[in-house]
């Protein structure tokens, strides 16, 4: 699941992604006209739009692209990089950037295109854009105060306008749209410009509208990856039988004693039960965070057997079965609840004297699996802490 | 050798469009420019002026904050890509070549002076705007942030109400 750096694609082989994403956006502007000034500021005199027309097409393209992905489960929104809103600066930082658009005629990305194929005006901005950081950097303490004003963090515009994704991604498309044929107009009248488009041309920007809000359609009635996968595990739920796969406990305390490094105990309980009591070495997988990422490498591994337990056997079943769903572990259930494998093991009552043999077998065992749990908890104390994964955040900018 | 024409603009919008889906969707960001411009400028003042950097709390805490230099940058990669990219487009297209483009009114210093005094306007405006047209415009429209489509607003809201002023640099 995306996104793929750095948990798929290291740090250092995201150099290499970086250059060829630069040569793919530096191609694009170059073809779409953007190493020329003339045709950049077009735009504020109404002769030619083909920034607006670049631009807006770009950022919806990727906005329903990414909005698919999310609704797909492919890529996980919560980690890709939000710009964190500053009221001021933002507003403030725009301005002075406009500004710097209509008297330079380029913005920085379009003026390293520029320079690339030989304009001098182009050099001549990136060399001023150099200048202007500087002149950042050394005035910093003048600009301070407006830069760190009204820190309002990474908050969406959907959110700020109350609406959720999807129904901002259909107004912002038909903006775009309205934006497309509204500006052909000015561009016609500013040019003279009395020609018609050919067929072919009007079918094919008629069939991108009308893919794009397909696009659209889709995504607003397609179930999300976890919907879809909540629905398939509750029908599992009603109809398998799971006694094959349900452990009692004295085999899982077998297999803790002799084969601990090829088990997982996960409790699927909540943190605070967690923490009152779990059995020796569990990692606690809260049933509501078994899809967060952290935990793909217990749920999807093929090296250790997985056992889940809860207090109640119905949590335990649906920890089991969100986990088949979830990798390809071998995964099973244990039986008794954690208060029953408490007091088991760790609240051993010796039987009176007149027990049968058996029941004098079975305190043995399971005296003696206490205290062999004990003594591997203790024993490797520090290397089973369960290790806090920091999810990763990625570093964002211009 | 004529130029060739530029692509369909719908066309070009459409692949930068996946372009930056497909950057969103490996790297988890957007595309920029401006901070790469940021990332060389800052490291030149402190290899020029190491004394000076060391009183200026912002190169001072930018610097110690990004280590390792330039070129383990992930938007200085992508800015040579971009000069890779635009040079491979300018080639097949016949539109490399040394060449000063200036409005028919003005003189070419002029244009040289007018270039300067907007990109410096420009690399001022995008560490404010914490980002530029790409950074912060472009790529926090596909990811829906609010400053990000406040800074685009901002950005062409007042090169409208500038284009006035301005118009002898551009038109007859």
């Amino acid at each position: 699941m995306g996104p793929l750096v750095p948990n798929i694609i290291s740090n250092e082989f995201n150099l290499i992604v970086a250059l060829i994403a630069g040569i793919g956006f530096g191609f694009t502007l170059e073809q779409a006209g953007f190493s020329s000034t003339k045709k950049l500021v077009g735009l504020f005199y109404g002769y030619d739009f083909t920034v607006l027309k670049v631009f807006f097409t770009a950022g919806i393209t990727a906005m329903i692209g990414v909005l698919l992905f999310g609704q797909m489960g492919i890529l996980d929104l919560c980690l890709i990089y939000i710009n964190p809103t500053f009221l001021w600066s933002a507003l403030v930082g725009g301005a002075i950037m406009g500004l710097g658009f209509i008297i330079g005629g380029f913005c920085p990305g379009t003026s390293v295109c520029a320079a690339s194929i030989g304009k001098l005006d182009g050099l001549a901005f990136v060399f001023g854009s150099g200048l202007g950081v500087i002149a950042f950097a050394e005035g910093y303490p003048m600009f301070e105060k407006i830069y760190l004003a009204e820190a309002w963090g990474p908050v969406l515009i959907n959110e700020k306008l109350g609406m959720s994704k999807i129904v901002f991604g259909f107004l912002l498309t038909a903006i775009a749209f309205i934006a497309f044929f509204l500006t052909r107009l000015i561009e016609k009248r500013v040019n003279n410009d009395q020609s018609k488009l050919p067929k072919k041309r009007i079918l094919a920007y008629v069939s991108a509208v009308g893919f794009a809000f397909f696009v659209l359609i889709v995504i607003a009635v397609m179930p999300d990856r976890y919907s879809r996968l909540e629905s398939r595990m509750n029908q599992a739920f009603a109809h398998s039988d799971l006694t094959s796969v349900e452990v009692p406990a004295d085999k899982l305390a077998t297999e803790i004693v002799n084969n601990y490094y090829r088990t997982n105990i996960i409790d699927v309980r909540s943190p605070e039960a967690f923490k009152a009591y779990h059995l020796p070495f569990a990692i606690n997988i809260p049933f509501d965070k078994m899809t967060d990422r952290q935990w793909k490498t217990i749920l999807d591994q093929k090296h250790k057997t997985n056992y889940f337990y809860a207090d109640d056997q119905q949590l335990a079943r649906k920890g089991y079965l969100k986990a088949q769903f979830l990798g390809k572990a071998e995964n099973y259930i244990l039986i008794e609840s954690s208060s029953d494998f408490k007091n088991l093991f760790s609240n051993l009552t010796p039987p009176d004297s007149n027990a049968s043999k058996n029941e004098l077998n079975t305190y043995n065992f399971r005296q003696k699996a206490a205290t062999d749990m004990k003594i591997l908890v203790e024993a490797l104390k520090n290397s089973t802490e369960p290790v806090i994964v920091k999810t990763s955040k990625i570093k964002g900018g211009c | 050798m004529k130029p060739n024409k530029y692509m369909n603009p719908y066309m070009a919008g459409f692949l930068l469009g996946l372009v930056l889906l497909g950057t969103i969707y490996v790297t988890g960001r957007g595309l920029g420019a401006s901070g790469a411009i940021k990332r060389v400028v800052v490291t030149s003042v402190v290899e020029v002026a190491p004394q000076h950097s060391a009183n200026t709390p912002f190169i001072k805490s930018y610097h110690e904050e990004h280590p390792g230099g330039p070129l383990k940058d992930w938007l200085v990669w992508e800015v040579i890509g971009v000069v890779i990219g635009s040079f491979f487009s300018g080639v097949i297209s016949n539109r490399v070549g040394i060449k000063l483009e200036r409005g028919p009114n003005i003189t070419n210093s002029t244009r040289i002076i007018a270039a300067i005094i907007g990109g410096a306007l420009f690399g001022l405006g995008s560490q404010l705007g914490r980002g530029c047209t790409s950074g912060a415009a472009l790529s926090g429209m596909a990811v829906m942030s609010f400053g990000g489509i406040i800074t685009m607003i901002a950005i062409f809201g007042s090169a409208y109400s500038f284009a006035y002023l301005f118009r002898k640099l551009w038109l007859k």
